[in-house]
């Protein structure tokens, strides 16, 4: 009896051991190249399906285990779950080896201290930093520190157009300013249509729009030292106007404000909507059926009508980077993958694939990336994108305003006025619950 | 054989007696463990894989999740929770604290999902005693109603919110199709998934989810009246509805105490209905709690004050249980009497 008990009193404290220590955080060790010849690699949906970026990234990753024996393995990860896939896999340190991240997470990654940090000697092994564009490797991580991650992908904000519906509503010319857009907007939103087009629901967009008004006034949504400043003149106007397009110039349909899931997209393929700001659309029109002579890219108003930096700017650096996780097994393998991944070659092909920009200068240079639409998203890109705040709370940011956003266009589509005060009011609720 | 026990059944007796001895000798002598074992250990030894598992898989993730609670676990420590600093009752402070923002949302929340508990509850139970009874005559047709009402609680649950989902959009959505363009009982199609109806939307999904468990329970429970009991009150002249008050509802006392008990824990700590239809961030007033705990920690990376926010929870929900079981016993035992 007594040896019984001591037996099951053993195993039950070695099981909760097992247990605890199963349970109890990542190892913070850093990597080694324990098993040189397997890495594991996330990458987000970049293609109209997962099975598409499987059948897009399988005979890449064949061609790199051809030149360096390295077997990769592949999981394409929705977007909907890679946050929390990362963050599980960051608490238990139990990741893949290489991953993409979207490049607003950067800065709270880097935080997190799981990522490996890109200084110069591992910029180095890539091919060094000056290969990249500079407002690419700015969107990695915290200014002043080594980027937490490479970029991969770059996308940024246009302005696309239904051509068929601005001829018949005699437009000549895509809007360059702010007005023209509303006066654009004003004269085709009758019997049904509408001039522009928003995900109300959608809080990343949200906020990627209200971060270029908000820069167009003149605001940051964060100070110097990284403190939300969400109430600003500024930061208050750029989201009064955005809502106001459906509240005051009534060129929104109210529909819009509960859109989530690329409705308003949809709405555009279809002829309902005329106009809307979006990154990198053209497969997406594809799959709607819009032919690439349907619909037109320009770049997006900016208030002087000529886009450039400072007020002028009208877009965020948008985009996928690739990252490393310390504590990989084979880290030297997972630099090699970052490299191949970011060769001219594979930049060029994926990209053209994927409809986006290679951040890799040299591949930028190709006549691909000079189709109409891309090169507005190549110029916009070089001369007048800025990446969102690359703060450590980022993620706090993107939900507390994105929704003060959403429910403030839940306020206009119901037909509650939308004032300066109704709007501080919001952006103030959002502040309050940011935690540093 | 036979002749020995015509010859001499004293033998016969005594060696079937002998035998028996020996053979409860021989279990005694076998070994000596599996009898200490039978004493009291057997049993603790069956138990144990259900007691690890239910350690491993409860009680020590709730464990950590309370340890959580106490410490600053923001994304600058989630790397290595053991460097998270301790922040003693931090947490709980801006969890309770209504006058600053982060705890006046988390009443909010509160209130939102009592609201909301108390409609989906009550409309779930109602439905199901009423369809429970109704279903209780005979008549053609029965078998298939009692299947069709079950529907709703064989469907995933992601599947049916979705869908769900897709008919409350106010443009494309079902719901406006009927009640404006083809009934017009609205001037405009009126929003379901954002602004002041979020929350009908939410008690009208959550009831078709969880009125069928109410009605199979309560179907189950019906069984158990015995028919005479009504046969002598319709002769003793009791119309239909004194019958359910004073035959039917009395007698599913016990079925309705653990049926309202877990209807009450499923739907205030729902969170794939608000989740599916909503998002990550629901509307204000159909903001329930755990979708909030949801973006207090998830969301915002700061999974201390979630934690802390969600032993709130826990704790809250443990209180009423215990005060409701309290009550409801209490008085099943004065009424036995």
């Amino acid at each position: 009896m007594r040896h019984l008990r001591a037996a099951s009193a053993v195993t039950l404290a070695l099981s909760i051991a097992v247990a605890a220590t199963g349970c109890g955080g990542g190892t913070t060790s850093g990597g080694s190249n324990e098993s040189p010849k397997t890495l594991t690699y996330w990458a987000s949906n970049q293609g109209p399906s997962i099975e598409a970026d499987k059948k897009i990234l399988t005979p890449e990753l064949k061609k790199f285990e051809k030149e360096t024996g390295i077997k990769v393995k592949l999981e394409v990860v929705p977007w909907a779950d890679l946050l929390n896939r990362i963050l599980a896999a960051t608490t238990s340190g139990q990741g893949p080896d290489v991953l993409n991240i979207g490049n607003t997470w950067s800065a709270s990654l880097q935080a997190t201290g799981a990522l490996l940090p890109w200084d110069d000697k591992n910029f180095e092994a890539i091919g060094g930093r000056d290969r990249f564009v500079d407002s690419a490797v700015a969107s990695a991580g915290k200014e002043g520190e080594p980027p937490a991650a490479v970029p991969l992908y770059s996308l940024a904000y246009a302005l696309y157009y239904n051509k068929k519906m601005f001829a018949e509503a005699g437009v000549e010319k895509p809007p360059a300013t702010w007005d023209e857009l509303v006066a654009t907007g004003k004269k085709i939103s009758k019997d049904g249509k509408w001039g522009l087009g928003a995900e109300g629901g959608n809080l990343s967009n949200n906020i990627h729009q209200t971060f270029v008004l908000g820069q167009q006034h003149g605001a940051d949504f964060f100070d110097k030292d990284g403190k939300a400043t969400f109430t600003s003149d500024g930061a208050v106007a750029a989201v009064k106007q955005y809502i106001d397009f459906m509240a005051k110039d009534k060129i929104i349909a109210p529909g819009n404000a509960e859109y989530a899931q690329n409705q308003s997209l949809t709405d555009f393929a279809k002829g309902k909507t005329a106009m809307v700001l979006w990154q990198a659309a053209a497969s997406t029109f594809a799959a709607q059926g819009m032919k690439p002579e349907d619909w037109g890219a320009a770049p997006v108003p900016v208030p002087s009508g000529a886009p450039g930096t400072g007020e002028q700017v009208n877009s965020m650096v948008a985009g996928i980077n690739m990252a490393v996780f310390k504590n990989s097994k084979n880290i030297d393998g997972a630099k090699k993958f970052v490299k191949f991944m970011t060769s001219d070659a594979e930049q060029k092909l994926l990209n053209k694939t994927y409809g986006s920009i290679p951040p890799v200068k040299a591949a930028q240079a190709d006549a691909a990336f000079g189709a109409p639409d891309l090169k507005v998203l190549r110029d916009t890109l070089a001369t007048s994108a800025a990446p969102l705040p690359q703060v450590p709370n980022e993620s706090q940011f993107e939900t507390a305003v994105g929704t003060a956003v959403k429910e403030l266009w839940a306020d206009a589509a119901a037909g509650r006025p939308v004032t300066e005060a109704s709007v501080k009011e919001r952006l103030e609720k959002a502040q309050q619950t940011m935690q540093q | 054989m036979t002749a020995t026990v015509t010859t001499d059944p004293e033998v016969d007796k005594s060696t079937s007696r002998g035998t028996s001895r020996g053979t409860g000798g021989a279990r005694r002598r076998l070994p000596r463990i599996p009898d200490r074992i039978r004493q009291g250990g057997l049993p603790y030894l069956l138990l144990l894989p259900a007691v690890l598992l239910e350690l491993l898989i409860h009680i020590i993730p709730m464990v950590i999740g309370i340890v959580m609670s106490f410490r600053q676990l923001t994304q600058f420590f989630i790397n290595n929770w053991g460097a998270a600093p301790w922040s003693g009752l931090d947490n709980y402070k801006i969890a309770v604290d209504i006058d600053a923002p982060i705890g006046e949302a988390l009443l909010h929340s509160f209130f939102v999902t009592c609201v909301f508990t108390f409609f989906s509850v009550g409309l779930a139970w109602l439905l199901g005693t009423a369809a429970a009874i109704l279903l209780q005559e005979n008549f053609r047709g029965r078998g298939v109603l009692r299947t069709i009402f079950l529907v709703p609680y064989a469907l995933p649950v992601y599947a049916a919110v979705i869908t769900w989902a897709f008919m409350f959009q106010r443009d494309n959505g079902m719901i406006n199709h009927v009640l404006h363009d083809q009934l017009g009982i609205t001037d405009e199609p009126s929003f379901w998934l954002i602004g002041d109806n979020s929350l009908y939307t939410l008690i009208i999904v959550s009831v078709w989810k969880g009125w069928p468990f109410a009605f199979l329970m309560l179907m189950a429970g019906l069984q158990n009246i015995p028919r005479e009991l009504y046969e002598a009150a319709s002769i003793d002249g009791a119309g239909i509805w004194q019958q359910i008050r004073r035959i039917t509802l009395p007698s599913l006392r016990p079925v309705n105490q653990v049926l309202i008990l877990v209807l009450f824990l499923w739907t205030f700590n729902d969170f794939n209905t608000p989740f599916v239809l909503f998002g990550k961030s629901a509307p204000e007033n159909a903001d329930l709690i755990s979708i909030h705990i949801y973006q207090s920690s998830f969301v915002t990376w700061n999974f201390g004050t979630g934690s802390a926010m969600s032993v709130l929870l826990l704790l809250f929900l443990l209180i009423v249980t215990a005060v409701y079981l309290f009550f409801t016993s209490r008085g099943r035992k004065g009424a036995d009497v």
